[in-house]
């Protein structure tokens, strides 16, 4: 029941980003991949999506290889929230969210109850029902956060990804929607995040995979593997932890 | 008002033009004045028949190429398909003084040609971007050899045939145009509306799309080559006929909504109530001739689309 990369290496063009990263992700958990810029998290959400194919290794999705599946199949158990947080085209929110039924609907086919259904769960799980026949374009950010989480969540996949699902949201939105993404692995799905946000990652993850270069760090449980002493070592700042709490801040820059 | 109304209404329209387009001209033809009978089935019905396909067909490619490109602005001259085309005719009147049927095929081979290099300039890359302008290059190439061949012309009486593939007209088609036309108007009608569902997912971008098991290089192959055989049989059987594509989607949108897969049926029907009306208009000019439907959709589209710009001035206008 796990999502495992095995000696995955990855290229972007003619320069290797990922190298021989080894990482198991469990169902009913967050996973919050953390580093520094460029340091090949987005690059690693992607190939555990199926959506870059890999130099070498291979990416098994629960016992099968994940290059096996037809896109329609993967599509169905692994959501993906890009950072791209663009819609094209001026369509209703509802709109937005139908798309997450894409992999379960027959081209050209209308929307069946089932559709309906998890439309309206997911706009519901998202509190995005009010905003449903509103037209994407009028929403403010963290509304439109929302309805693209939605859009995710109808699609009913056993797997979440999502990149960044944080960019550009004020604390309570920020809250607001990792708390449904807790939901869903509480669920048990499970949940992939690339967060940037070190408090954030600190207060919700259960298990950490720390890039640094395209090389993993540290992979593991968030207590073993978020010290101050990693943090340092990954992030080059010093933190200072809440007490009583898993949260930790960046406080200072080190220079070396 | 229900959008099954709304779509009746189009098709209204369609059917009110076709019937215009049957009676309008020169000579005004009552319905089964008999010593007109002639004139109506040779002329009037296959240039009715092939307006309506064209029609349709431009207004479907402007649909599609703007919902898969997420750009207002494409149409079938941007990716440049319509002057391969013309290329292709100008080059077949000019230096093998061919038959219809040469110039048909000339053209139709340039237009499937054009497309296969866009393909290959663009293969195994999504952006937008890098299509639209590996397009704009070809029709730039296109042009540039177009009006080439003109200036080293053999013939310089052939140039005037050429300006008809320049600015096409359905002027004295008939059913030998027709049967030549209509299959590959209608197959690659059929391609474009099958890229109809993956638009929509293209909609959040190519990642997201990619994510919902959309394939993106199936989608580009299904647009390519649709609009390769549909502009190409267009532009082979009547030239080249702008502003179609581009127009009808934006006058549809306030009607019909944004999504892409939604848009293609009402801008089919769009496509061909504005060709068969527009060429209905373009009959009953005064003066011996007619007005060539090429300019007369440029003569109403350019300044239709600016005002539409102007209107949508300061409002997020896609």
């Amino acid at each position: 029941m796990d999502l495992i990369a095995d000696r995955l290496s990855v290229d972007l063009g003619s320069r290797r980003v990922l190298y021989d990263v080894d990482a198991t992700i469990r169902r009913g958990r967050v996973t919050v991949i953390l580093g520094p810029n460029g340091a090949g998290k987005s690059t690693l959400l992607k190939a555990l999506a199926g959506l870059v194919t890999p130099a070498a290794g291979s990416v098994t999705l629960e016992g099968a290889p994940l290059a096996a599946l037809a896109p329609r199949q993967r599509a169905r158990r692994i959501g993906y929230l890009p950072q791209e947080a663009a819609v094209h085209w001026n369509v209703p929110a509802r709109d937005v969210v139908a798309l997450g039924r894409v992999p379960h609907r027959a081209p050209f086919a209308g929307p069946s109850p089932a559709d309906r259904a998890a439309i309206d769960a997911a706009l519901a799980t998202t509190h995005a029902t009010d905003l449903a026949d509103r037209p994407i374009a009028d929403l403010s950010g963290g509304e439109r956060a929302r309805v693209l989480l939605a859009r995710v969540l109808a699609g009913e996949p056993d797997w979440l990804l999502a990149d960044e699902p944080l960019a550009s949201l004020d604390p309570a939105h920020q809250i607001d929607i990792l708390d449904r993404l807790c939901g869903s692995a509480v669920a048990g799905r499970g949940v992939v995040l690339v967060l940037h946000d070190l408090a954030q990652a600190a207060r919700i993850a259960d298990d950490v995979i720390l890039l640094r270069d395209g090389d993993i760090v540290a992979a593991g449980p968030a207590s073993c593997t978020l010290t101050a002493a990693r943090i340092a070592e990954v992030f080059e700042v010093t933190v200072a932890s809440l007490p009583g709490t898993r949260v930790m801040v960046p406080i200072g820059r080190i220079v070396r | 008002m229900s959008r099954t109304l709304r779509l009746l209404c189009l098709a209204a329209l369609v059917v009110a033009g076709f019937a215009l387009s049957l009676v309008a001209g020169k000579q005004w033809l009552p319905w089964g004045s008999d010593p007109a009978t002639a004139i109506f089935i040779e002329l009037r019905l296959p240039r009715a028949l092939l307006g309506l396909l064209l029609g349709a067909m431009l207004g479907v490619s402007g649909a599609v190429l703007q919902g898969f490109l997420r750009n207002p602005l494409a149409d079938p001259a941007v990716i440049g398909v319509s002057s391969s085309a013309a290329f292709g005719a100008v080059a077949a009147i000019l230096y093998a003084g061919a038959s219809s049927l040469g110039i048909f095929a000339a053209a139709m081979s340039a237009a499937v040609l054009s497309m296969l290099l866009l393909v290959a300039l663009t293969w195994r890359n999504a952006d937008p971007v890098a299509f639209i302008l590996a397009g704009t290059v070809l029709s730039s190439l296109a042009g540039a050899l177009t009006a080439f061949l003109i200036s080293i012309a053999p013939n310089p009486y052939a140039v005037a045939g050429v300006l008809d593939w320049l600015m096409g007209a359905l002027t004295d088609r008939g059913l030998a145009d027709l049967a030549r036309a209509a299959p590959f108007l209608i197959v690659g009608t059929i391609l474009l509306a099958a890229a109809g569902p993956a638009l929509d997912a293209l909609t959040l971008g190519e990642g997201a799309a990619r994510s919902l098991g959309i394939r993106l290089g199936r989608v580009q192959a299904l647009v390519v080559l649709g609009t390769g055989l549909g502009v190409g049989a267009g532009v082979a059987a009547t030239g080249v006929i702008g502003f179609v594509g581009l127009v009808v989607p934006h006058l549809l949108r306030p009607v019909f909504g944004h999504r892409p897969s939604a848009l293609l049926l009402p801008s089919g029907l769009g496509g061909a109530a504005l060709v068969l009306v527009a060429d209905s208009l373009c009959r009953l000019a005064p003066g011996a001739g007619e007005v060539r439907l090429g300019v007369a959709m440029a003569l109403i589209g350019a300044p239709f689309f600016l005002g539409l710009l102007l209107r949508h001035r300061g409002r997020a206008w896609i």
